[in-house]
């Protein structure tokens, strides 16, 4: 009969004894991941074309979720800064949170679930097939033909998609504060350049290369993880989603404190 | 070229492969002739998969030892048994072709991978190849999917034969077709070997059709709770006075 107040801790327990090889597991592979970037062949076309991919998969929601954001965001704190007389502050709030949070987290966010499924069911569905096999059959590291492209192609792709995501989100906020809310435009700017400074940029776009390197880890950590048929595929690509996006935001925590002493 | 009976190109000696407390192959002693077909028979779980896999160097014997080619894989580095590798050609049981690349573009791939060839030239290598194993012109430039399960065995064999192997390895090369496309790769498979005799070719095949195992190799092993139970030539096997064997021999009339 199972004591009820041995039960949490047995949990506890389990929890921490499958917890663990995994995390083994994925340190390894990140290891190899990492080796892998610097040894030849160097696959340029592979490495492109996953950069095409990810833009085709992401740029869309980036600009819509961009652009949205940062209207809403300027038209929320307008009307909570005007009671106060202070909604030229606007400009420099909506630009200070899209480019050192918003911007890393939300296309972070926007990458895991669009790219790192596809990566975790793309290998996954190679490995069922026999495919990976294949490549280690003939003498090709899976990892490094399937794998680090897209690892490197995240690493490069998700700063990209985070200065698009800055650009526009501050498109969106100017157009709502100064052409719609009637802030004016020299003050708006002004602002901006008295609080932001690029050091806010960087912080933002070193977020997002850190983020890309993780989703694009776990998303291809799952697939090579796939075991079974078509529901190990279905189970791997909700893992790569599930994991990438809590990385995110548990990383971003960490992240922000290290950014905040080094730069 | 003639084959002398003592040269072999893989041997098992007292490998035994362990996982956890499971036993798989229990101090197998086996050897497989140069240039010849050898079959690979035995129960699910009798060890012939695991078998494949330490001649590939993905698995080393927990004891004991396995040379390919006069080398152990046990004692390359990781880079030199993926150059290793190019000695092998492998047909998988589902042929195992990358889907997002054209019939063309798998059988091209592991020469654009490990060789310095001109695209032209591989052009035309993956043509002659295609042609070898009788890959109909329409299929050149589809993608593995739009393609019959036999199209997609030839397409297989054709990429594995891209770097001329000096080891075939077949797994399990029938699985799944109808009985007239079993025929085809049989046939496929016999003519593949002759074809290459000049590199030479050794071919591995692990099977459960024994009507197939009787008409294609040279050699049959058969294999029993990790051992090797019986190795002879075809005509020798028939003979053989083991209860299994008899029994699948006369399962497979």
């Amino acid at each position: 009969m199972k004591n009820p107040l041995l039960s949490p801790i047995a949990g506890l327990g389990s929890f921490v004894l499958n917890t663990t090889p995994a995390l083994g597991r994925i340190t390894i592979y990140m290891y190899h991941a990492f080796l892998w970037f610097f040894r030849p062949p160097l696959r340029t076309k592979l490495f492109f074309e996953q950069m095409v991919f990810m833009g085709n998969k992401s740029l869309f929601i980036v600009l819509l979720t961009s652009s949205f954001t940062g209207a809403v965001f300027a038209y929320q704190i307008y009307l909570g800064f005007t009671a106060f007389s202070v909604d030229s502050f606007v400009g420099p709030i909506v630009a200070i949170a899209v480019c050192k949070e918003l911007a890393p987290v939300l296309c972070g966010l926007v990458v895991a679930g669009r790219c790192g499924a596809a990566m975790a069911a793309e290998i996954g569905s190679m490995k069922v097939t026999e495919q990976v096999d294949a490549l280690e059959v003939m003498g090709v590291n899976a990892i490094q033909y399937l794998a680090v492209p897209k690892i490197f192609a995240t690493v490069v792709t998700m700063p990209m998609l985070a200065a698009i995501y800055m650009l526009v989100a501050n498109t969106g906020s100017w157009l709502i504060g100064t052409q719609l809310l009637g802030i004016d435009e020299a003050i708006y700017f002004s602002k901006i350049s008295d609080f932001m400074n690029l050091r806010m940029v960087l912080e933002g776009l070193i977020k997002a290369g850190v983020f890309g390197y993780l989703i694009a880890i776990i998303g291809t950590y799952q697939g090579f993880a796939v075991k079974g048929g078509a529901e190990g595929v279905g189970k791997g690509t909700n893992m790569a989603v599930v994991w990438g996006m809590i990385i995110v935001l548990v990383v971003d925590f960490f992240l922000t404190a290290i950014l905040a002493k080094l730069l | 070229m003639e084959y002398k009976e003592e040269n072999y190109t893989i041997e098992f000696n007292h490998v035994t492969k362990t996982f956890g407390s499971h036993t798989v192959l229990d101090g197998l002693d086996f050897k497989i002739h140069e240039g010849k077909i050898t079959t690979l028979l035995g129960f699910s779980g009798a060890g012939k998969s695991t078998i494949l896999k330490h001649i590939l160097g993905i698995y080393h014997p927990t004891d004991g030892h396995v040379t390919v080619l006069g080398q152990e894989l046990i004692k390359m580095s990781e880079k030199d048994v993926r150059k290793f590798r190019t000695n092998f050609g492998m047909s998988f049981q589902y042929s195992a072709l990358f889907d997002s690349m054209t019939n063309f573009e798998n059988v091209a791939f592991p020469l654009r991978e490990f060789t310095k060839l001109r695209e032209e030239e591989i052009n035309a290598k993956v043509l002659s190849l295609m042609e070898q194993v009788g890959l109909e012109e329409h299929a050149f430039f589809k993608l593995p999917s739009e393609i019959s399960g036999g199209m997609r065995k030839r397409v297989g064999l054709a990429r594995a034969l891209a770097l001329e192997p000096k080891i075939m390895l077949y797994d399990e090369p029938t699985t799944g077709l109808d009985p007239i496309t079993t025929h085809m790769v049989d046939n496929l498979i016999r003519s593949t070997h002759e074809n290459n005799a000049h590199i030479p070719m050794t071919s591995v095949i692990i099977s459960h059709d024994i009507a197939a195992t009787l008409r294609i190799s040279d050699y049959i092993a058969f294999l029993e709770k990790g051992r090797v139970v019986e190795h002879s030539t075809v005509e020798d096997f028939k003979k053989s006075e083991n209860p299994i064997i008899q029994r699948f021999l006369e399962l497979s009339k």
